[in-house]
Parts: structure tokens; C-alpha cells; sequence
């Protein structure tokens, strides 16, 4: 089952992710700016942070431990096995068995743990504040997650990423009702995930609304780097998450060169409009109190619920 | 000679584990002796009994009898594969658990060391005999052995009121269960007088009665495992235990309760009716988010433990309710499913609750407190601990690549194939179920991360913490055990999968086994690879594959200098330790979202207050809706029926006198 071909395209959508998500990153900043009458910085900035970061010296914290040295390599290794396991360009990925899409939500809890973790670390009374509010963040968005794969896996009768996208692609002209609860679900979701402006705003460093950024206040140099190429590499698994599940036409599947080298232009305009679409519903809200995003998380939780009895009670009876 | 069987090794075990006991007796104050030489070998009766376990099973069940109880009424005892899971898991797990002891206890103020080292192998030789028991008489014999001698020991340090307070709890509770079970085998014995298992076997009851017996052992054992509403004395015996004690007792006495449960459920009543699984899962849920959020709120962090495993408990009886319900239905393969999802959160939570209920007995060795609160910063002084801790947490939270994740993984999937069962109201539950299974799992994040972050990181928020030590030789062997065990049991859940079939497939005549086969032993995948699978192995290798490509790659591409200073956080100049999270102030959140779930007292401070301070009680609704107001009416009681006993000896030979008469009324031949 492990082709050249397979292992090939494996590597190669984990050297995309690694090269695009800091694009993407670039363009909703660009986007944003532009929505906002603000002259946009480059589309190459997160590059340039990352490479500016790379070169400075670690200042670490005198309370740091060990744990705070390895979270931002744990966390960037989560991200990068995400992105691995996530179609974006082909369903034939050798990788793919290893988890499917309830071990992907727990590759980001993971991720997010050691993220706290490592906030809490140096004892800061923001560190601890961020700490805190992510795993509210988390403990809310994650069942929502969890409800919204349920939903497509009862379509595809499968909870493996590879074998829903290729279900929901050849599924022609049906539309699921429940996909679209789903969908409008895992948009709050990925919102909150990605400390994204209702919840959280990844401009800010407004010291009583942060979450996100209040966590890494005390990383600098190739930590921090890493963190942000995270943060980046987490936007772009969303993304293609979302692509996958809710618009996956255009994916190529298994041992299908010609198909793959067509999907690369297809994904890269998917992921532009997407970024446009993300940039234009975070300039049209303003960020909710922390108090408010239970009832944001709440909702979406509930439309999964929705979603997934919709399609118990409706789809599977016709 | 003849040839032993595995059931007699296992019969050795248990009087191996007495004598032990007894031999503790004979010096009970020389704690060298108590502590390196009896402890340490414990562990390897206990080591060696898992083993026997381990390969024993598959095998045919083996049965003995032993003639010692009542005449007529010997002791049946009897090894199938069923007994043979729980044999093996409270072997392994208290041979850790035992080896750490050996470090840990102490001469200290409360039972003399040779008394605590009788107790304590008295309680893992009446757990071995509770596994092996085939008649109701000799398991209500060694359930009860099992309740005093945990009692005695949940009352080590019997000078303080609270845990002696606690310890009468936990006897009152372990007592009413214990009737409630022995009902249920009046029940399933219907009159025959035959008390052996296999006579229950034979019985066909009558759903009414099936039912009578069912639910009074989901009460009894549910008394034992900590299920809503008779989980009240698992926060406070847990605590008040020494946590070598307290990690048997979450580890491997709760799970005696689920070996009851699955036991009379699966295998003595007969076919099961369909609402007996939705009974235990709605029981299950509400026990497990109860749990979940409580320990969230606790700043006590054995309490914290302890209603986190309520919460374990209570994902356990939902997969049974789950299972029953396939069961019910006769659709075996997905009830197979569900089934080994509970087998495997036993080990996994044996082996990941004990490990956190030691490293808090580490801390408190190390600080001599409990208190979140004045923790905090441990990894500093004590990196063992803290890193073997963070296994523990990482598994607790239900977080690949380690053991919890697996047994949650496969109890996701038991619900994501459920539709197709043919009841249409059902098939609207379960999803809600899973949506409520998944918050649960996602609170459990929550409430690890603060127990570690608050004790682990962070600055020290005592000055005597600096004194704190890592743990000693003994203790750092028992937790690398119990670590060890869920690291395996995380990734390489197929290998174990394919061992623990063997029970399953004994309940429900079907397992997992044959399409686990098919793949390697790296991938779990129950069904098929096309509709689910799991891979752990390669999970942990492609993450560690990155954090070591990445750290080699930027050392290499660029460089590896670190410079030190002092904290920024944002400029702010006052970085004492009072400005981090309280235990109390990191649960807040949960607090304020689901406030209608807790009792609070709290206080506030004003803005004229002279000397400020917030306090904050959080109490356990059960306490004021159930067990105060029984407690006011048996104390009501009792005071109408002191006016009895007016203290003079006429009145009590009237007494008498009317009984008697009332007597030869009612017995008249």
C-alpha cells in the first residue's frame, strides 16, 4: 500500500503546508488591511518575521524549566502531523492511516495543552491568565469539533479524513443538509481555534482581552518563530480541513499524477478566497467579551448537535 | 506431583500476599524490614500474578474449590478469561504501586508499619479472591474483607476527625452497596438455595426479577465504583488515604466494582433487556460530567484526583451501557466494540490514576502539603516527578499518543456507529450522548492542565518549597512502572487488543480479534483501515520525527544561543508569586458557566474593607437534596424511638410480654 508515488505526494503536501501557511497568514493579514483602508504590509511579512526571528537570540524567562524549551517543538511537530494527515492535494497519503479525524482533534488538544502548559511555566500572571482562557477556548470548541466529525463521518460511514472526502466528492449532486449545519459550525469553530477576532485578535496586545498572545508573551527568538509558524500551520490545517470536508471537489485521489499537479493551482485559489472571506468576517465583527464566547462556542455546538440529528432523523430515513 | 494450573498460582498468590501481611505483624515497628524486604516482594507476587494472568488468557476456565467456610458450602473459585483481565491489571498495576510503597511509608503518628503492611496485603489478597470467587458466598466474603481492610487503611492517620469522619463514610456507603449486591444474588438465585454462579447461570428469570437483580447491582457496585448518587465518600476517603493506599483504591478497587457489574450484568443474569444499557449510560454521563466538573473546581489536588476518577468511572458505565444495549439487540460486533473499550479504560485508567495518586504522594512527602494553593513551580526541585506526572496528565486528558485516548477513540466510534439500531428514540440519544462524552473529554484537558500547571510550573508560591526533593529510588521505580504501562498500553493498543479479546469474546461470543488480525500490529483498526483507523506508533515517530528535524534543522540553519533575564510580562514590574492563577481563580471560568451545577459560598471583599479577602466554598449539591435530609430523618427517627426506652424495667417486661403474644398470634401452626 505505501507507493513511491503516495510517499512522494506525502512529502510533498508537508513541504506545501510548511511553505504556504505562512502565506496564507500573509494574506488575511493582507486582506484585512486592505478591508480596514490600512496600507497592507507585503505578502512575504510572516517570512520575513520568521526569518528576523530565527536570527535573534532566545531571551529565556530565569523561571523557565525544560518544559518551556520543548513546548514550541512539540507544538510545531502536532501542527506538521496535522497537515500531513489532512487532504489537501491528494487522498492517497501514507501517512493518513495513522490518525484519523478523532485523533486529529486530539493531535490540536495536545498541541494546545503543551501550549498552556508552557504559558503557566514561567509563573506571569498573563501566562497564566492565557493559559487559562485557551483551555476555555479549547474546552468549548472541542466537542463542537468532535460533533461537527460526527456528522460527516455518518455521511461517509467512515471517520477517516481520506475516505470522507472522497465519499462527500463523489457524492454528485446531493446536498446534505446536516453538512450545511456542519459547516456553519465548524467556521465558529475554526474561528475560535485559530484566535481568530470574535473570540480572540491575533493583532492585539491589549493585555485584558488577549488569549493567545498573552500565552506566548514570554517566548522570543526561534521559539517564538516556531510558535508563530505554528500558529500558521494551524490557520492553513483549518483551512484545508474545511476544504476537505465541506468543499473537497478538485482533490486528487490515489494514484492520479495529473490530477495532483491540477489540484495545486485549485488549492491555492481555494485557500485565497477563503482568506478573503475569513479577513472580510473579521473586519464586519468586533471581538466578543471572554464571557460571550461560551454562547458563541455554545451555538456552535449546538448546530453540530442539530446538524447530526438531522442527518439521523431526516436523511437516513428517506 | 501434580501439574499446577494457573488458578492455583493464583491461589498461591493470595497466600503469599498473607503471609506477607503476617509477617508484617511479627515486627511491626522495624519499618527497614517492613519496607524493603515485605513491600518489594509483594510487588512480586503481584508481578508474578499478573503474568499468570496474562497467560491464562484464551485459556479454558479453570475452576477449584477450597474447604474452608461454612459446612456444605465450600468456596468455588474459578479463572475465566473474564477474571483473568482484572487478575492481570491489579497485578501489574499494585506491583507498582507496591514497589513504591516500599519508599513511601514511614514510621509516622498513626498505624504502626507492620499493621499497615498486613492491611494492605490483606486488601490485594481479598481483591485477587474477589476476581476468583464463583459462588455468591465467597465473593460477599472477600468484598467484605476488601471494604474493612481498605477501611483501615483509608484510616491510617486516624488522629484527625476528617479522616476518621471520612473513613465512616466510606464504610456506611461500602455497607449499603454490599447489601444491595448480596439482594441481587438472592434475586438471580430465585429460590433454589443454589448460590453458585453457575447455578445462576441456569436460572431463567422472569424480566421483572432479571431486572430487580440488574438494577440492584448497578446500585451496589455502582456504591463501590463512586456512580451518582453514592459517589459522596470517593472525594473524601480518597484524600484522607496515604496516596500508595489511595492509588489502589482509584486504580484498582474501583475497577473490582466494574469486574461486579460486568460480571452479573453480562454473564449471570441472562439476555439483557434494552433500557438496562440506557439506564447505566444515563447514569454514566451524568456521573461523568459531574466528576469532570467538580474536579475542575477543586483546589485540593488528591480531590482533584479523586473526582477525576468519578469522571473515568462514569465513561466506564456508559461503554457498559453502550455494550448492553448492542448486546440487547443482538448486535455483538458493535457491542464487541464497546466492550473493549472498557476493558481497555480499565488498564488505562489503573495505570494512569495510580501514577498521578503517587506522584501527589511525592509532592506531599517532598512539601507535607496538599493544598494547591501553596504549590506551584515543583519542576524546578522535582523533575522526575514532574515529568513522569505529565505521562499521567497527558493519558488522563484523553490525549494521543497515550493509553486514555485509545479507550476514548474506541468509545467514539461505538457511538459513531450506532445508527441502525432499530429503535427510532434511541437512535436520537446517542448522539446527544456522544456530544456529552466529548465535552467530558474536553473538561478532562481542563482539569489536568491545572493540576499540573498549578503544582508542577509556575513560580513557588511558598517560601518552604524550595527545601522540596525529588522523589527517592523506590518511589521513582514504582511511578517509571505505572509510566511505563501507559505509554505501552498507548501504542500499542492492537497488541493489547488482541490479548483482551479473549473476555470479550467469552461475554458476547465475538470480538474484535479477527479483523485486527488482518493489519499489522501497529494500526488498530476495529472495523476496517477504510473506516477507521489508528496508528499511534507512527503518530508518536512522525511527532518526535518533526520536533527533532526542526530543533536540528534551526541549530544547524541558524543557532542555538539562549540568553537569561528576568520575566517581561509585558513590563509589568510586580512578579511575585501571588500574581499567578490560585487554584481557584484558574477554575473560574467553569465556575461561572455552569454555576447551576455547584453549591457556592462565597465572599467577596468591598471596597472599604480594611483587610480584603475572597473565599470561595464550593459544595456537592447531593450533600443538601439526598443524604442531609435521610440523615435528619433516621436522626428524627431515632428520637421517636428513644421514647421507647423510658428506662424502666416494667415497661420492657411489657414489652416483652406483647411481642410474645404477638408472637404466638402471627406463628401459630
Amino acid at each position: 500500500m505505501m507507493s513511491v508515488s503516495g510517499l512522494i505526494g506525502q512529502l510533498f503536501a508537508i513541504v506545501l503546508a510548511l511553505v504556504l501557511a505562512p502565506l496564507l497568514s500573509g494574506w488575511v493579514g493582507m486582506c484585512r488591511a486592505w478591508f480596514q483602508s490600512r496600507s497592507a504590509p507585503p505578502l512575504w511579512q510572516p517570512y520575513y518575521l520568521l526569518h528576523k526571528l530565527f536570527h535573534k537570540d532566545v531571551v529565556l524567562a530565569d523561571g523557565a524549566s525544560s518544559l518551556f524549551r520543548t513546548a514550541p517543538f512539540i507544538v510545531f511537530g502536532c501542527m506538521v502531523l496535522a497537515c500531513a494527515i489532512i487532504p489537501s492535494l491528494s487522498t492517497d497519503l501514507p501517512l493518513a492511516p495513522a490518525a484519523d479525524a478523532l485523533a486529529l482533534v486530539g493531535v490540536f488538544g495536545l498541541a494546545r495543552v503543551f501550549i498552556s502548559l508552557a504559558a503557566m511555566d514561567i509563573g506571569t500572571s498573563f501566562g497564566s491568565l492565557g493559559g487559562r482562557r485557551e483551555m476555555l477556548i479549547g474546552f468549548l470548541a472541542e466537542p463542537a469539533l468532535l460533533m461537527v466529525i460526527f456528522t460527516v463521518a455518518m455521511i461517509a460511514q467512515s471517520t477517516s479524513v481520506a475516505t470522507i472526502v472522497e465519499t462527500i466528492a463523489h457524492s454528485e449532486v446531493t446536498i446534505h443538509p446536516s453538512l450545511a449545519f456542519a459547516g456553519i459550525a465548524f467556521t465558529f469553530v475554526s474561528f475560535a481555534e485559530n484566535a481568530r477576532v470574535p473570540v480572540d485578535n491575533p493583532a492585539t496586545h491589549l493585555e485584558l482581552t488577549m488569549i493567545h498572545e498573552a500565552m506566548i508573551l514570554e517566548y522570543s527568538g526561534r521559539h517564538l518563530a516556531l510558535i508563530e509558524w505554528a500558529a500558521s500551520l494551524k490557520l492553513y490545517a483549518y483551512s484545508c480541513l474545511g476544504l476537505a470536508l465541506f468543499l473537497p471537489w478538485g482533490i486528487a485521489e490515489r494514484d492520479n499524477f495529473m490530477a495532483l499537479v491540477a489540484a495545486i493551482p485549485l488549492l491555492v485559489f481555494k485557500l485565497g478566497s477563503g482568506g478573503i472571506v475569513l479577513a472580510l468576517l473579521e473586519t464586519l465583527n468586533a471581538k466578543l467579551r471572554i464571557f460571550r464566547a461560551p454562547e458563541f462556542l455554545g451555538t456552535a455546538f449546538l448546530l453540530a448537535v442539530l446538524g447530526l440529528l438531522v442527518r439521523l432523523l431526516l436523511e437516513l430515513k428517506a | 506431583m501434580p501439574k499446577l494450573l494457573a488458578i492455583d498460582y493464583l491461589l498461591i498468590a493470595a497466600c503469599a500476599w498473607g503471609i506477607l501481611g503476617l509477617a508484617g505483624l511479627v515486627a511491626p515497628r522495624n519499618t527497614r524490614f517492613i519496607a524493603k524486604i515485605l513491600f518489594p516482594l509483594g510487588a512480586l507476587v503481584g508481578l508474578l500474578a499478573g503474568s499468570v494472568a496474562l497467560a491464562s488468557l484464551g485459556a479454558t476456565p479453570q475452576t477449584a474449590v477450597l474447604v474452608i467456610g461454612l459446612p456444605d458450602l465450600p468456596f468455588h473459585l474459578r479463572l475465566d478469561n473474564l477474571s483473568a483481565i482484572f487478575v492481570m491489571l491489579l497485578g501489574i498495576v499494585s506491583a507498582g504501586i507496591s514497589i513504591y510503597a516500599a519508599g513511601y511509608f514511614r514510621q509516622g503518628a498513626g498505624t504502626a508499619p507492620g499493621l499497615l503492611c498486613f492491611e494492605y496485603h490483606l486488601f490485594l489478597a481479598s481483591m485477587l479472591m474477589v476476581l476468583l470467587a464463583d459462588d455468591a458466598y465467597a465473593f460477599m466474603v472477600a468484598w467484605e474483607t476488601m471494604a474493612l481492610s481498605s477501611f483501615f487503611l483509608v484510616t491510617t492517620d486516624h488522629r484527625h476527625e476528617v479522616i476518621r469522619r471520612a473513613g465512616f463514610l466510606y464504610l456506611l456507603i461500602a455497607h449499603i452497596g454490599a447489601i444491595a449486591i448480596l439482594l441481587s444474588f438472592g434475586v438471580m438465585t430465585s429460590g433454589s438455595g443454589d448460590y453458585s454462579f453457575a447455578g445462576m447461570r441456569a436460572q431463567q428469570l422472569s424480566p421483572f426479577w432479571a431486572s430487580a437483580a440488574y438494577l440492584l447491582a448497578l446500585f451496589g457496585f455502582g456504591a463501590k465504583a463512586g456512580l451518582l448518587p453514592v459517589h459522596v465518600w470517593l472525594p473524601e476517603a480518597h484524600p484522607a488515604a496515604p496516596s500508595p493506599v489511595s492509588a489502589l483504591m482509584s486504580g484498582v478497587m474501583l475497577k473490582t466494582a466494574i469486574y461486579g457489574l460486568l460480571r452479573v450484568s453480562f454473564d449471570l443474569v441472562g439476555t439483557p433487556l434494552w433500557w438496562w444499557g440506557v439506564v447505566a449510560l444515563a447514569v454514566g454521563l451524568a456521573t461523568a460530567l459531574f466528576g469532570v466538573l467538580y474536579s475542575t473546581v477543586q483546589s485540593d489536588m488528591k480531590r482533584l484526583l479523586a473526582y477525576s476518577s468519578i469522571e473515568n468511572i462514569g465513561l466506564l458505565a456508559v461503554g457498559i451501557g453502550l455494550a448492553l444495549t448492542f448486546h440487547a439487540y443482538h448486535m455483538e460486533a458493535l457491542a464487541a466494540l464497546a466492550l473493549t473499550a472498557v476493558f481497555y479504560h480499565c488498564l488505562a485508567h489503573a495505570g494512569f490514576k495510580s501514577l498521578l495518586f503517587l506522584c501527589t504522594g511525592s509532592v506531599l512527602h517532598a512539601t507535607k502539603e496538599r493544598s494547591l494553593g501553596k504549590l506551584g513551580g515543583l519542576i524546578h526541585r522535582m523533575p522526575w516527578v514532574a515529568w513522569l506526572a505529565l505521562v499521567g496528565v497527558i493519558a488522563s486528558a484523553g490525549l494521543p499518543p497515550l493509553s486514555g485516548f485509545v479507550s476514548e477513540w474506541l468509545l467514539l466510534q461505538g457511538f459513531l456507529f450506532s445508527p441502525g439500531l432499530p429503535h427510532a428514540w434511541l437512535n436520537m440519544v446517542v448522539p446527544v450522548a456522544a456530544a456529552v462524552v466529548a465535552l467530558v473529554a474536553a473538561l478532562a484537558g481542563f482539569a489536568m492542565v491545572k493540576f499540573y500547571g498549578i503544582i508542577f510550573l509556575g513560580q513557588m508560591r511558598e517560601a518552604s518549597l524550595k527545601d522540596a526533593h525529588d522523589a527517592g529510588a523506590w518511589e521513582k521505580a514504582g511511578l517509571v512502572w505505572l509510566a511505563l504501562i501507559t505509554v505501552l498500553l498507548g501504542i500499542m493498543p492492537a497488541t493489547v487488543i488482541l490479548r483482551i479479546d479473549a473476555a470479550t469474546r467469552q461475554l458476547l461470543g465475538t470480538g474484535l480479534a479477527e479483523r485486527l488480525h488482518e493489519h499489522g500490529w501497529w494500526m488498530l483498526a476495529p472495523i476496517s483501515p477504510e473506516r477507521a483507523s489508528y496508528e499511534p506508533l507512527i503518530f508518536l515517530v512522525t511527532i518526535v520525527l518533526s520536533v527533532w528535524l526542526g530543533r536540528w534543522l534551526v541549530h544547524r540553519l541558524y543557532h542555538g544561543r539562549v540568553r537569561r533575564s528576568p520575566a517581561w510580562d509585558c513590563g509589568y514590574h510586580f512578579q511575585g508569586p501571588r500574581a499567578q492563577d490560585t487554584a481557584e481563580g484558574f477554575s473560574q471560568p467553569i465556575r461561572r458557566i455552569f454555576e447551576p451545577m455547584f453549591r457556592m459560598e462565597r465572599h467577596f471583599p468591598t471596597a472599604r474593607d480594611r483587610q480584603p479577602y475572597y473565599s470561595v466554598k464550593v459544595e456537592d449539591h447531593f450533600w443538601h437534596w439526598l443524604y442531609l435530609p435521610i440523615a435528619r430523618l433516621a436522626a428524627w427517627l431515632s428520637t421517636r424511638i428513644t421514647t421507647l426506652q423510658g428506662g424502666r424495667i416494667a415497661v420492657y417486661l411489657m414489652y416483652s410480654f406483647i411481642t410474645l403474644l404477638l408472637l404466638l398470634l402471627v406463628a401459630r401452626p
